[in-house]
């Protein structure tokens, strides 16, 4: 039952902390429904702290505080009455370093869907079935469903863990510089997922890498030191900055 | 910092004289302490190989020193050794997810910690007294081995929730987050991702600990485990004995036979702890692996 609203979120003069010290300041954006938006900006300057916010995985870490509003769908996720693992459950996330559990390929992709009530048995294979041709992986391991997933390679376990997501069939895919730890093929392949996957998928990517901003993504938000300087289409962001910072950082001369 | 080549070849010659002399010292300490282990070892083989039979394993205790054998006391240190694990396991795991998953940083935590660990260097004999006020005399169990079984498992037990603590810390936060991610529960996380890599190290903790048990006569003699048993324990209540307490009974009496048979029980309780201790070191080795994603 998807609304038509054209915003996934709307986040309203967001602030973060991690104990004392604040890792985010004042950001306000709207993210678009059904399109790639893409969070660039140099190492430490809370790309990871902003979309870690978006599916609350963050609570988990002691001393992090949360102030501001963000809307999913209309809802404040952050409300007392919002149950974290339910916002899990519809915003999926992948993460920079590959990591499947170390259990078989199969017993990856299922555990999602099992711990969301699907039984063992057909339909719980079908699952598995179709979260991997969607993450373009069948191919590669329909032969060796119940071998080990750290026998993969680096691509195919990152792949794994989009199938992985997938596979509760969320409405929101994060992903936080899921390509760093992978050389260009793989990242190619993922790229090409990517745009395959925002027919059906709203999602949101972290990424150090400018050219795969501007290769994949629709709109693009550029952070320095916790702020957000620039949000905007990809395409004006990477010819027409507005601000001098953004320009600065694009074309190389810090980083 | 510029030096003339003489003055340089001087610091240099006198530092290597050090790390030889250092080197020295270190390799003494080795060979004194493998020697002692070495001599003690040769010792209790000679006085003890040659008593060292099937029929010793098979026998009862006897007053006559050659037909002396140590089955009631092995059977005994198997039992109590199961039961203790039976016991500890789940309480100590379980306290260590409490501590480790559940339970929130704050001064409180930390108090208990430390008890744990202070727990954990408490004299056995103490454990003993214990056991006898609460198991023996309160609960009225007498000198049973479920009286015994007990006293061990409050002895094991700091050892088990700090296996298995450290076990369930060094699980990769990687491995959580990716659980969580997908909407999972702090229980279905813990139950499903973490506990499983986790066994392992545990289970390796919970035998380190086991074998602790079975070398221990103290705080047994101190509840009143007897020493002269000529049957095996039939239920949880029998009166039991073990190896070291069998062992300490033989080499208290004067004649020669005894001692021999104490030596030979020495043997086969050293023998079940390399056994032990094999096991665990195989394990770790596993668990290692799985663990280096
Ligand atoms: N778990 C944490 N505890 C304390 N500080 C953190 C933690 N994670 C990140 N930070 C701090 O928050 C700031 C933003 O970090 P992060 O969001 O990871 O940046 P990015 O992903 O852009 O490299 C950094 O200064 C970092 O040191
Ligand atoms: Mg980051």
């Amino acid at each position: 039952m998807k609304t038509t609203a054209p915003w996934a979120f709307e986040i309203q003069d967001l602030n973060s902390w991690y104990g004392g010290r604040q890792a985010l300041q004042k950001i306000s954006l709207l993210i678009p429904e059904r399109r790639i938006t893409a969070i660039i900006g140099p190492s430490g300057c809370g790309k990871s702290t902003f979309i870690r916010c978006l599916n609350r995985i963050n609570d988990l870490i002691p001393g992090f505080r949360v102030e501001g509003r963000v809307l999913f769908k209309g809802q404040d996720i952050y409300d007392p009455t919002m149950d974290p693992v339910e916002i899990r459950f519809r915003v999926g996330m992948v993460f920079q370093k590959p990591n499947p559990f170390p259990k078989s390929i199969y017993d990856n992709v299922a555990y999602g869907p099992l711990i969301w009530g699907t039984r063992k048995g057909p339909a719980l294979d079908t699952a598995v079935e179709e979260s991997l041709k969607r993450a373009a992986l069948w191919d590669e391991v329909k032969d060796m469903l119940h071998q080990s997933a750290l026998t993969l390679s680096g691509g195919q376990q990152q792949r794994l863990c989009i199938a992985r997501a997938l596979a509760v069939e969320p409405e929101v895919l994060l992903l936080d510089e899921p390509c760093s730890a992978l050389d260009p093929i793989a990242t190619a392949r993922i790229e090409e997922l990517l745009l395959e996957l925002k027919k059906s998928y709203t999602i949101i990517i972290v990424t150090h890498n400018m050219q795969q901003a501007a290769r994949v993504s629709d709109v693009t938000g550029f952070f320095l030191l916790g702020e957000l300087i620039e949000f905007a289409e990809t395409k004006r962001i990477f010819t027409n900055p507005v601000d001098r910072r953004t320009e600065d950082y694009i074309t190389g001369r810090f980083g | 910092m510029k030096l003339p080549s003489k003055e340089l070849n001087k610091i240099l010659v006198r530092r290597y004289w050090a790390d030889r002399v250092f080197r020295l010292c270190a390799v003494t300490m080795l060979l004194i302490t493998l020697g002692t282990l070495a001599a003690l070892l040769i010792d209790v083989f000679i006085d003890g190989a040659g008593r060292l039979s099937w029929p010793f394993l098979t026998s009862f205790p006897s007053r006559k020193p050659e037909q002396a054998g140590i089955l009631s006391a092995l059977v005994g240190t198997v039992y109590l050794m199961i039961l203790t694990v039976v016991i500890a396991f789940p309480v100590g795991v379980g306290a260590a997810v409490y501590l480790e998953e559940y339970a929130r940083r704050g001064w409180l935590s930390r108090l208990i910690e430390l008890n744990i660990a202070n727990l954990a260097g408490v004299p056995s004999i103490i454990y003993g007294l214990l056991g006898l006020e609460l198991f023996v005399r309160a609960m009225r169990l007498e000198e049973s081995l479920l009286a015994g079984a007990l006293t061990m498992s409050l002895l094991v037990l700091p050892l088990v929730i700090i296996a298995s603590r450290e076990a369930l810390r060094a699980v990769p936060p990687s491995i959580r987050e990716a659980s969580f991610a997908l909407g999972a529960s702090l229980w279905q996380t813990i139950w499903n991702q973490v506990l499983p890599l986790a066994f392992p190290g545990i289970l390796t903790g919970a035998i380190l600990a086991a074998s602790r048990a079975i070398g221990e006569a103290a705080p047994l003699i101190t509840i009143g485990a007897l020493t002269y048993i000529a049957f095996l324990p039939d239920s949880l209540v029998a009166p039991f004995t073990v190896m070291p307490i069998q062992i300490f009974n033989w080499v208290s009496r004067p004649q020669k036979g005894f001692f021999e048979a104490a030596a030979a029980a020495i043997i086969v309780l050293l023998a079940v702890l390399l056994l032990m201790n094999a096991v665990a070191v195989y394990l770790r080795q596993k668990y290692q692996k799985r663990m280096n994603l």
